[in-house]
């Protein structure tokens, strides 16, 4: 029987606009010691470290530098926006097998301080760069405008993920955009690439975020209620939008049934989703995806605010990365804003999800209280 | 391995010819790519699977799509001749070339 491990600590850092000066690993670093004075620890009881930056090639190293941690186990897996769920399942995996007791998992970007250009390695690619792609949001434009012709899904109903989320950012005083936003704004914004406007798009802002993960067995002797996790998944299918086998169905298919597999849940069983929302289309894709309706029925699903403050399903409840923060990647501040979920919200079962690149990789977490753990 | 398939695919191109790999099974493979595929040459007639405007501030709209070719592959791509707001998933589409930096480029125009 695989070991149960649970988050001990969570914290985020310079969400928004980060201080001048400030780099990448400085954001990451303070992150990470603001969830291990959340857990009750110090750098020297972490001996696993899991970090991925678009700023930072070596993540781990910078984070082991600065903390002064020298690990017995060190992952910078970079597979976009999803990585710290990947990062999460790695670490259940390494503590499993007793590569590592203490787990620190961070992230940190100054993408807003220094500009979205400079803050990822631009890759060539010989078969897209000649038609000149706006990467990434030409590829989710290009995967809604086939969810738009298979399904009738309407730019009203993508409109209504980003006024969703908008309605949970008004609720949050830490949210990056809290002014009112209905539909007709969203509408009659710029477009971007068609059918997408600036609306549909995430923000871009600084930030980071670290978790504390361990047994929960350790977990249950520091002083945060341990947030379990209950299952997890992670798939990729493929790295350039020109390669992805269909538009209108995502990896998080594959990611899904495993992390729910794992904790013999199903989707009704779930009370908040934190979706990654890096474009209007993808928590549609996803809801899909991880069956919380069937495929082609995610506009119908988010219309009229069923995802919402007072809807049914509450999904992106900090904002998400279109309303509340999206340093470069969100993957982590999803993580975090579940476990907030647990801990101060009262939810048993959280769903986590991530996604990575053009649609390329996906990644789910089911995190609960010690009550759904059972 | 003696030239690399970016290299070959250029070749093609040079020839006004759309290139794409094939597998052992004989199913096509596009993008080209180090493995054990034989090269073939499109026909060049397609379908528009998924299609975009990119509005790049100071430009013109740009068309930018994927297509399906009707040997079973797919590729970015984009429709010229046509305003790019009026292309349509589910047109039939031939290939173009326009000019490129290096070779020139595989594009498409709507087939009437």
């Amino acid at each position: 029987v695989t070991p149960q491990i649970a988050i001990a600590g969570a914290a985020e850092a310079q969400v928004g606009e980060a201080l001048p000066g400030l780099s990448a690993a400085d954001v990451m670093a303070q992150a990470a010691r603001a969830a291990l004075d959340d857990a009750g620890l110090t750098p020297a009881a972490v001996d696993g470290l899991f970090a991925a930056s678009t700023q930072l090639p070596w993540a781990s190293v910078n984070l082991g530098e600065d903390l002064g941690i020298t690990p017995r186990y060190t992952d910078s897996t970079q597979i976009g926006g999803s990585s710290p769920l990947a990062h999460l399942e790695h670490a259940r995996a390494a503590i499993a097998a007793g590569l590592c007791d203490v787990a620190l998992i961070a992230y940190g970007s100054t993408q807003r301080s220094v500009g979205r250009s400079s803050a990822s390695v631009q890759e060539i690619d010989p078969w897209e760069a000649p038609y000149r792609p706006m990467l990434p949001v030409a590829a989710y434009a290009l995967a809604a405008s086939r969810h738009m012709h298979e399904y009738g899904t309407t730019p009203e109903q993508l409109a209504w993920v980003a006024v969703s989320a908008r309605r949970w950012a008004r609720r949050n005083p830490r949210a990056w955009s809290r002014d009112e936003l209905t539909v007709s704004e969203v509408l009659s914004a710029p477009r971007v690439c068609d059918p997408l406007g600036v609306r549909d798009c995430c923000l871009v802002t600084d930030g980071g975020g670290a978790l504390v993960v361990t047994s929960l067995d350790r977990a249950r002797t520091l002083p945060q209620p341990p947030v379990v996790v209950l299952g997890t998944g992670e798939a990729h299918s493929h790295r350039h939008i020109s390669s992805m086998p269909d538009l209108t169905t995502t990896a998080a298919v594959q990611s899904g049934a495993r992390a729910f597999a794992q904790a013999g849940l199903t989707p009704a069983d779930v009370q908040c989703c934190q979706l990654y929302d890096a474009f209007t289309i993808t928590p549609i894709l996803f809801l899909e995806d991880l069956g919380f309706c069937a495929k082609g029925d995610g506009g119908p699903f988010v219309e009229g605010g069923r995802i919402a403050p007072g809807g049914d399903l509450p999904v992106n409840t900090n904002g998400g990365g279109l309303s509340y923060a999206h340093p470069g990647m969100y993957g982590l501040l999803l993580l975090v804003e579940a476990v907030r979920q647990i801990r101060e919200e009262g939810r048993d079962v959280v769903l986590a999800h991530g996604n990575g690149g053009v649609l390329s990789s996906q990644c789910t977490a089911l995190l609960g209280s010690e009550a759904a753990a059972g | 391995l003696d030239r690399s398939p970016a290299d070959v695919y250029a070749d093609h191109c040079r020839r006004r010819e759309l290139a794409y790999q094939v597998d052992a099974e004989g199913r096509p493979v596009f993008r080209p790519r180090v493995g054990p595929f034989t090269w073939a040459v499109s026909a060049g007639r397609g379908t528009v699977y998924a299609t975009t405007v990119a509005r790049r501030r100071g430009e013109e709209p740009a068309h930018v799509c994927l297509v399906d070719l009707d040997e079973g592959f797919r590729m970015m791509s984009a429709v010229v001749g046509t305003a790019p707001e009026d292309v349509r998933i589910g047109m039939r589409v031939r290939v173009a070339w326009r000019d490129g930096e290096d070779a020139p480029v595989p594009v498409f125009e709507v087939d009437a």
